[in-house]
C-alpha cells in the first residue's frame, strides 16, 4: 500500500520536466533544514528532491513502516480473506449465539450465532473499499476545483469560496443521515459517493491554497514567458509542487471516512446487512454488551487499529513533506 | 468594529441560504415526505393529494422553499406530521442538547489546552510522547466505540454511572457523555495547543518576560497562552457547531433526547419540517459561533483590528 501510494508522486516529481524546480524545492527544504536539524549529517553529494527526501525519512521512521506494515495486511486480506479465514461470514448458527472463544472461532460468536472472527476478517473489505474510493475520488473532484479556482481566480474562486462555506456549515453525520436515508442501493457505492460529495471541500480548499503559493514561483513566469499553454503550466509546473499538502490532507482523511463508514452503519444508513462491516457488527453487538461483549470488542478493535494505521501514517508523511513542523 | 460585524453578518446570508436550501433539496428531492405517514403500506392515492396540499407539497419546490423560509423569519417553523410545532419538540430538546455541548466544551477548554501547554512546554520528553500517542489513539477511534465501551465499563461493569441519561438529562448525568462527545476535538485542541505553544516558546517575548523576572506561570498564562491561543479559538468556535451536529451518536448511545435524537428520529421518518427546521437552527448556531470567534482575535491579540 505505501509503495502504491508513494511511487505515483514520486512519478509525478521526476517526470515533472522539472530539474529545475525541484532543485528549487530542494534548495529552500535544506536551507530550512541545516540549521540544528537532525539531518544535517554527512555530506550531501547532490540536491534531492522534496521527494526523495521525503522518501528517504520515512523509510528510517518507525511510525511509517508500522503503519505501513498494518495497512499491507489490511489490502492483503481485503483482496483475499480466505488467506486466513475459513467459512463465510454470512453462515451463522443461532445455536452457538453469544459463545466465547473457541477453536474455529477465536473471536466466539455474536448475537446471531455468526463466527465473529471471520466477520471481522471479511470486514476489512468493506472499509479499505470506502476509505480508498472516497479518498481518491475527494482527492480528484477537490483538488481539480479548487487547483482551478487558484490558478484562475476571478468569479469562479470566490463562487467556489461560498459554495464550500455552504458545505462545511453542514454537519457530516447529519448530511449524512439525510442523503442516505432514502438510498434504497445497499452498496458501498451511495455511501462512497456521499463522502465525495460532503468531502471535496476540505481539499479544494488545501488545493486552491498551494496552487496560489506555487503559481508565484518565478518558474512559473518564465513557463508563461515562453509561451507554455495553461493546461502545461498548471500540469507541469505548478501541480508537482502543490501536491504535497493535498496528499497529506488526503491520507489523514482516508482514516476519517473510514470512521465516517462505520458510523454511518452503525447509525442504520450506511451499509445494510447481509453486508460484511465493522459498524454493522458493532451496532448489533451493542443489545448484547453485557452478555458478549467480545463480539462488540473485536471489530472495534479493528476499526480502531485501521483508523489509527491511516491516520499514523498521514502524520508521518506529513512530518516528511513539511520540515517546517519538526 | 460595527461595520465589520455588518459586513460579516451580510456574508452570513448567502451561506445560510444556501446549507438550508441544500438540506432543503436533500430532504425533498431524495424522499417522499408523504411516504412516512402511511408507515409500510404505499399512501392511498387520494389520501396522498390531500395531505399534500394541506402542507403545501403540491406547490414547486422553490415556492415552497420561500413560504418556509417565510415563516421560519416569523418564528413559525412548522408543523411536525404528529400535529406538535416544530417549535415545541425545539423547545425541549435544544437545552439538553446544549447543556451537553457545554460540558463538551468545558472538557476542551480545560482538560484540552492545559494537556497542550504541558506537552508543548515538554517537547520530546516522555509526558509529551505519552499524551501525543494517547490523542493519537483517541482520534482513531471513532465516537461511537468509544461512547459504547465507557458504557460498558463505567454503566454496565462497575456501576459508576447510569447506563442511559434520564429524560430530566442534567449536568451530572452528562459528564461522560460529553466527555465522549469531545474526545476526539479534545485530541486535536491537545495538539493545536501544543504546536502553538512550542512555537511560540522561542520568540523574543517570551525571553524578555523570562528575563525581567517574573514567575513561571505567569510567563504561560500571560505571554505565552495569550499568544498562542487564537488557531485553537478559532478550532473550538468551528466545533461549537460540530458538536451540536455530531451529538445525534452520542445522543443515540446514552438515551438522551436532544437535538440528536429528534433529528434522527425526523429523519428515519422522513418528517422534513422537523429536519429542515433542526438543520436550520444548528446552521444559524454555527455561523454566529464563527462570528464570535472572529471578534474574540481581537480581545486575544490587540494588534487584530477591525475596521
Amino acid at each position: 500500500m505505501p509503495e502504491q501510494s508513494y511511487e505515483p508522486d514520486r512519478a509525478i516529481a521526476g517526470t515533472g520536466a522539472g530539474g529545475a524546480m525541484d532543485l528549487a524545492a530542494s534548495e529552500a527544504e535544506t536551507l530550512e533544514r541545516t540549521p540544528g536539524g537532525p539531518q544535517g549529517t554527512g555530506p550531501q553529494a547532490k540536491p534531492r528532491s522534496l521527494w526523495s527526501d521525503a522518501w528517504r525519512d520515512l523509510r528510517r521512521n518507525p511510525v511509517f513502516l508500522v503503519s505501513g506494515l498494518v495497512i499491507v495486511f489490511l489490502v492483503v486480506i481485503s483482496l483475499w480473506p480466505s488467506l486466513i479465514a475459513s467459512g463465510s461470514p454470512l453462515q451463522c448458527d443461532l445455536a452457538k449465539a453469544q459463545e466465547g472463544s473457541q477453536p474455529g472461532a477465536p473471536f466466539g460468536y455474536d448475537g446471531q450465532g455468526c463466527n465473529v472472527y471471520t466477520r471481522t476478517v471479511y470486514g476489512a473489505r468493506t472499509s479499505v473499499t470506502v476509505g480508498v474510493c472516497a479518498t481518491l475520488g475527494v482527492a480528484l473532484l477537490g483538488s481539480a476545483l479548487g487547483g482551478l479556482a487558484g490558478f484562475f481566480g476571478g468569479a469562479w474562486d470566490s463562487f467556489l469560496s461560498r459554495i464550500t462555506d455552504v458545505f462545511f456549515a453542514i454537519p457530516v453525520v447529519l448530511g449524512g443521515l439525510v442523503l442516505l436515508s432514502v438510498v434504497t442501493s445497499n452498496t458501498v457505492w451511495p455511501v462512497i459517493g456521499f463522502m465525495v460529495l460532503l468531502g471535496w471541500p476540505q481539499i479544494s480548499r488545501i488545493a486552491r491554497g498551494s496552487v496560489i503559493t506555487a503559481k508565484q514561483n518565478d518558474y512559473v513566469q518564465a513557463a508563461r514567458a515562453l509561451g507554455a499553454s495553461h493546461s502545461r503550466i498548471l500540469l507541469r509546473h505548478i501541480a508537482p509542487n502543490a501536491v504535497a499538502p493535498v496528499i497529506v490532507v488526503a491520507t489523514i482523511a482516508l482514516g476519517t471516512y473510514i470512521s465516517l463508514e462505520a458510523t454511518l452503519s452503525y447509525l442504520g444508513v450506511g451499509l445494510k446487512p447481509p453486508n460484511v462491516s465493522w459498524g454493522i457488527d458493532i451496532s448489533a453487538a451493542s443489545p448484547y454488551i453485557r452478555n458478549a461483549p467480545h463480539a462488540l470488542l473485536w471489530p472495534s478493535g479493528a476499526l480502531a487499529v485501521t483508523v489509527l494505521a491511516f491516520i499514523m501514517l498521514g502524520d508521518a508523511v506529513r512530518d516528511a513533506l513539511d520540515p517546517k513542523l519538526r | 468594529m460595527g461595520r465589520y460585524v455588518v459586513r460579516r453578518l451580510l456574508q452570513m446570508i448567502p451561506v445560510f441560504v444556501g446549507a438550508t436550501l441544500l438540506i432543503f433539496l436533500m430532504v425533498n428531492v431524495m424522499g417522499d415526505p408523504i411516504a412516512g405517514l402511511c408507515g409500510e403500506r404505499a399512501c392511498d392515492p387520494a389520501t396522498a393529494a390531500q395531505l399534500k396540499k394541506e402542507f403545501g407539497l403540491d406547490k414547486p419546490l422553490w415556492q415552497q422553499y420561500l413560504t418556509y423560509m417565510g415563516n421560519v423569519f416569523t418564528g413559525d417553523f412548522g408543523t411536525a406530521f404528529n400535529g406538535q410545532p416544530v417549535t415545541e419538540l425545539m423547545a425541549t430538546a435544544f437545552p439538553v442538547t446544549i447543556r451537553l455541548t457545554i460540558v463538551a466544551i468545558l472538557f476542551e477548554i480545560v482538560i484540552g489546552i492545559t494537556l497542550g501547554v504541558v506537552t508543548g512546554m515538554r517537547r520530546g520528553r516522555p509526558v509529551d510522547t505519552g499524551v501525543l500517542l494517547a490523542t493519537l489513539v483517541v482520534i482513531s477511534v471513532p465516537t461511537f466505540v468509544t461512547g459504547l465501551l465507557l458504557q460498558l465499563l463505567l454503566g454496565v461493569q462497575w456501576h459508576w454511572i447510569q447506563p442511559s441519561v434520564s429524560q430530566a438529562a442534567t449536568f451530572g448525568e452528562l459528564i461522560v457523555p460529553g466527555l465522549v462527545l469531545a474526545a476526539v476535538s479534545l485530541a486535536y485542541v491537545t495538539r493545536l495547543t501544543r504546536t502553538s505553544i512550542a512555537e511560540n516558546k522561542r520568540s523574543d517575548y517570551v525571553r524578555t518576560a523570562v528575563a525581567k523576572g517574573l514567575p513561571r506561570h505567569r510567563v504561560i498564562t500571560r505571554h505565552l497562552l495569550r499568544n498562542s491561543l487564537i488557531p485553537v479559538v478559532t478550532f473550538i468556535g468551528a466545533d461549537i457547531g460540530a458538536l451540536m451536529g455530531g451529538a445525534i451518536v452520542t445522543e443515540r448511545i446514552f438515551n438522551i433526547h436532544g437535538v440528536g435524537y429528534q433529528l434522527y428520529q425526523g429523519i428515519l421518518r422522513q418528517n422534513t419540517q422537523t429536519v429542515v427546521g433542526f438543520v436550520t437552527v444548528l446552521v444559524l448556531v454555527f455561523l454566529v459561533a464563527n462570528l464570535l470567534v472572529d471578534l474574540l482575535y481581537a480581545v486575544l491579540d490587540p494588534r487584530i483590528r477591525y475596521a
